[in-house]
């Protein structure tokens, strides 16, 4: 799994700025601090990214797609692989970083902040160059005014899982979920025209149920199929929906708990169930905009359930699945996610504020009614506007969620230095490792990469070497240490992978 | 702090008109939670960007994923 995060990006005092070039300085700026010395021209490998590709299996023609789909279009863009094996890089006038793929939740929310410790270090990088304006990046999804942007969820599937079966069942999760994951807007509509505050940043930027785009008519349930593995054996679900949480128990559950409904989709164990919203797009708007969790859906089949009560149909099923399998991979943290699902959704039946120092929107929410209280606003004044805004600034001395960090009101699962070890260290688990160990120990060599390969410009050969990384449980640190450790130069490393000694 | 004051009292007025109830549950708060709450606002208070209306205003985004 992993998480892929657009950052919002402004300069102040300079709102004509383009945010396009901004973003680069901001990726340059980290390329140049953290690969000194390396060839700056490592590429990503653009051979196998194919986003129009659609996972109910036709391909859409270019002239069919609008240009903010095509992310090749972005080709000179800056873009950094860096040795945690997380992807750096320009997209659609945001800086973004892909964190490295990662097999459990745990590993999603470190690698997720490490990313918010290389935009903050990024930013504060850019700012030494001379004349720069400071550049702020903020970890949101919305500037209140019609412009949304995204933090997305991948998980590797079976290929074998029908969609139409991901479709049924994730839709009323997804819809649902957003009591957790929501990280609290004030301003209801795309524009925020309406002054009220919901759980969701992103809800209101959807408006189908099914579909390929990202940028507009967004879908609750993204088709791209662009598996960046072996499309025989797998699928990348790519989800959209999500808000960027500033909260770790936030990103935890929100991880995690999708990781369990998948496992459960994929083993074909829902069938049973009839969790159809009659009306989801307007379902994923209402739950979000219902702060006080008693908004009731309609079902197809006719039943009405809350949010919360459709949730903990979901996690009985859950832990019954889970129960019920011996299967290695349900393992402690797995029990540990049923766990405090189960605690989160009881919490916010019984005593909804006092989940302040974990659920982002009520964490928001709890500062927010704090200014009405003590100094009379109103709730459309701008300096409540301004919180839900800091709150999302990802400096510790400004950022509302770190201050409130700092002070223990939100709870963290990492210090600062397991934090900084995975801003520059891979995971051990994925090709990941063999991604980022392959930067940090041939930087020059290095050419070119991706999800899927490494691409080495050997000297004294001709022609480049394409190392493919099409299994994304290979070249983990068990697999790949050895032949590593052996090989001080490139050359080699692909002496002795080519001799199959090795990946 | 008068300003904050004559703000607060405004407001306890309108919760009168609008909900006794509500102004009753107020009340009860425990005061120890009240002085903590104070000091978080205090240092938001502190942290907040200068001129908020025009901050907010220049925040503008072009659409992402």
């Amino acid at each position: 799994m992993g998480i892929e995060t657009e950052y919002g990006i402004s300069v102040p005092g300079h709102p004509t700025m383009n945010a396009m070039v901004a973003s680069s300085q901001i990726v340059n700026a980290y390329g140049q601090y953290a690969l000194r010395g390396a060839r700056m021209r490592t590429h990503w490998d653009f051979d196998v990214e194919t986003p129009l590709r659609d996972a109910r299996g036709f391909d859409l023609s270019r002239a069919d797609a609008d240009p903010s789909q095509l992310t090749d279009e972005d080709l000179g863009m800056a873009n950094v692989i860096l040795t945690n094996g997380a992807r750096l890089y320009v997209d659609h006038a945001h800086p973004e970083y892909s964190t490295p793929e990662v097999t459990n939740p745990r590993d999603a929310v470190l690698w997720d902040r490490a990313g918010v410790g290389i935009m903050l270090r990024a930013m504060q990088e850019a700012a030494r160059i001379p004349e720069a304006h400071p550049i702020l990046l903020y970890k949101n999804n919305t500037d209140n005014k019609g412009a949304s942007y995204g933090c997305h969820e991948n998980y590797l599937m079976r290929r074998s899982t029908p969609f139409a079966d991901i479709v049924r069942h994730l839709t009323p999760f997804f819809i649902t979920r957003q009591v957790f994951t929501g990280a609290g807007r004030l301003g209801v509509g795309q524009d925020g025209r309406t002054v009220a505050y919901q759980m969701s940043q992103r809800a209101d930027f959807f408006e189908v149920e099914v579909g390929l785009e990202t940028t507009l008519k967004r879908p609750i349930i993204n088709t791209r199929d662009e598996p960046h593995a072996d499309p025989e054996r797998f699928r990348r679900l790519h989800v959209i929906v999500g808000d960027a949480n500033l909260s770790d128990t936030a990103t935890y559950l929100k991880m995690g708990t999708t990781a369990i409904v998948l496992a459960m989709i994929e083993e074909g164990v829902l069938s049973d169930t009839a969790w159809w919203p009659l009306k989801p797009v307007h379902e994923m708007h209402a739950v979000s905009h219902d702060i006080t969790l008693k908004h009731v859906l309609t079902l197809q089949d006719g039943r009405r359930r809350t949010a919360l009560e459709l949730q903990r149909e979901i996690l009985e099923r859950a832990r019954a699945f889970c129960e019920r399998e011996r299967h290695a991979e349900f393992d402690d943290q797995t029990k540990h996610v049923l766990d405090e699902w189960q605690r989160v959704l009881t919490t916010l039946d019984e005593d909804p504020t006092s989940l302040a120092n974990e659920i982002d929107w009520i964490a928001k929410q709890s500062l927010m009614e704090g200014f009405v209280r003590r100094d009379g606003l109103e709730w459309d004044s701008p300096r409540l506007q301004l919180i839900d805004l800091q709150y999302a600034d990802i400096r510790p001395e400004k950022g509302l969620a770190s201050r409130l960090e700092e002070r223990g009101r939100l709870v963290r699962l990492f210090s600062d230095a397991d934090v900084a070890r995975a801003m520059t260290a891979p995971p051990e688990d994925t090709r990941a490792y063999f991604r980022g160990e392959c930067i940090r120990r041939y930087p020059e060599a290095v050419a070119a990469a991706s999800w899927d390969s490494v691409v080495f410009d050997v000297p004294g050969m001709d022609s480049l070497m394409r190392v493919p990384t099409l299994e994304p449980t290979r070249g983990t640190r068990a697999h790949v240490q050895g032949v590593l450790q052996g090989a001080p130069d490139v050359a080699s490393l692909i002496a002795a992978l080519t001799s199959g000694s090795g990946g | 702090m008068a300003q904050r004051e004559s703000a607060d009292h405004r407001k306890v007025e309108r919760e009168v008109e609008v909900d006794e109830q509500e102004v009753a549950a107020a009340d009860t708060a425990p005061s120890e939670l009240d002085a903590d709450v104070d000091s978080i606002l205090d240092e938001i208070d502190s942290v907040l960007e200068e001129n908020a209306e025009d901050f907010v205003k220049s925040f503008v985004q072009k659409g992402g994923q």
